[in-house]
């Protein structure tokens, strides 16, 4: 029965924390830059205003394929917030992604489908990284059910510091944030236009705003299971991690596909690989 | 409702200007004028933008690329030239290569005159913009309702 209050609550209040996280991300960013920045709820106002301009687009395939992206997005938090395997949720998650790779695809622009490779080499580079997430809860806690997960009384992150830091490094992907922003171009506009999100307007572009929300709240909820036993060190963790990832974002510029995967490897197969043999080996 | 012109995004284009008005342009984006306090983003993308500002007169061989740009943008949109040049062609009007201004092939909405247009006259323009995209965004609900 709580898991299902979860669930609703995520559905709801999902978006507006999502909004409310990325508004501060803006203000901070600002900040950092010697700027006052908008309001707090500038993300709400640029996705009402997309909804209300016209969708530019020569065929229905990319809305619909854009709908599925938004709409696994949400299965995958329902699944975790609901209590349900982490493993299905990853693979929702997957699978939310690549509906929006083939949606891009779908929309025969270059600068589309540069990013949607771009994209899709992202998530090659991050899947691992999850995935042994979902291996080393299961080692800690003996089960890969999210509400088993959450029920843990201890710390999981006293086990499994090395998977915590390449989630960490992950994030970076996954939030789209500078040096591993390649398929969507956040700051540098001019040289891939938008990447994966070029040929996306009106509606469409405020579906994979949505989307995007829902996410930030997936990965900061996936922060948050490190540390489970204890809600007051849980929220520090996310704002902390949240802040980090805002100083990476603007103290970087963004690097080339082949030293991100890389990078994104060599820490799967270091931290995360050897927290696991450690952690069997126990 | 009004949310069109709390977050307007800019396309700007750079039609053979002498990167005068284009540098005062990003200098609105930088810690000085922070145009980004009113949700104004410069995009690279006309797809995503609601306002096209044009630097410069137009020369014979962007002619299209302007007109292609300003068809990529979804409606409502407006035009904001900015510039002595992009208002008339300036000193540059007599070229044999200068079409004029962007009033040659565009509908401009708003004009900010200037050699170099400065901060505080484009974000004026770009504010009166925003009554104007306000504006056609209630016609273009009144027509849909309509129809």
């Amino acid at each position: 029965m709580n898991t299902i209050l979860t669930a609703i609550a995520f559905l709801i209040l999902a978006p507006v924390i999502g909004v409310l996280v990325t508004g501060v991300d803006r203000i901070i960013t600002a900040r950092m830059q010697g700027r006052v920045g908008p309001p707090v709820l500038q993300p709400f106002l640029d996705i009402a205003k997309l909804f209300e301009k016209e969708r530019v687009g020569v065929w229905q395939a990319p809305a619909v394929l854009i709908f599925l992206h938004l709409a696994f997005m949400v299965v995958t938090g329902l699944i975790f917030f609901g209590g349900g395997d982490l493993l299905l949720a990853i693979f929702a998650l997957t699978l939310s992604e690549v509906f929006l790779v083939l949606a891009a695809y779908s929309t025969r622009s270059p600068y589309a489908h540069v990013g949607a490779g771009r994209e899709l080499i992202q998530l090659i580079a991050v899947e691992p990284v999850i995935i042994l997430t979902a291996v080393g809860f299961y080692e800690v806690t003996g089960s890969f059910a999210a509400s088993d997960i959450m029920n843990f009384s201890g710390l999981p992150v006293i086990l499994l510091p090395g998977i915590f830091i390449s989630v960490v490094c992950i994030l970076t992907f996954k939030l789209r944030k500078s040096p591993f922003d390649l398929s969507t171009s956040h700051h540098a506009h001019q040289e891939l236009v938008k990447g994966v999100m070029t040929e996306f307007s009106g509606s469409t572009l405020g579906m994979v705003e949505i989307a995007h929300l829902y996410e930030i709240v997936i990965l900061l909820g996936l922060v948050y299971l490190f540390f489970v036993g204890n809600p007051i060190l849980g929220v520090l963790a996310i704002i902390i991690v949240y802040f980090l990832e805002m100083l990476a974002d603007n103290s970087t510029s963004r690097v080339k596909w082949l030293p991100a995967l890389r990078g994104a490897w060599i820490i799967t197969l270091i931290l995360g690989g050897g927290n696991i043999i450690a952690l069997s080996l126990l | 409702m009004a949310y069109l012109s709390k977050s307007p995004w800019i396309l700007h284009y750079d039609a053979s200007s002498c990167n005068g008005c284009d540098i005062e342009i990003l200098a609105c984006l930088t810690p000085r004028y922070d145009v980004e306090r009113f949700g104004i983003i410069n995009t690279g993308n006309p797809k995503h933008a609601d306002i096209l500002v044009i630097t410069g007169g137009v020369n014979e061989q962007n002619r299209s690329v302007i007109q292609n740009l300003y068809d990529q943008m979804p409606h409502p949109k407006v035009v904001v030239g900015v510039g002595i040049c992009a208002c008339t062609g300036g000193i540059f009007k007599e070229c044999y290569n200068i079409a004029g201004g962007v009033g040659e092939i565009l509908p401009v909405d708003v004009w900010v005159p200037g050699c170099a247009a400065r901060p505080e006259q484009i974000i004026d323009g770009i504010v009166k913009a925003l009554g104007i995209l306000e504006q056609k965004r209630a016609d273009m609900s009144r027509a849909e309702a309509g129809a």
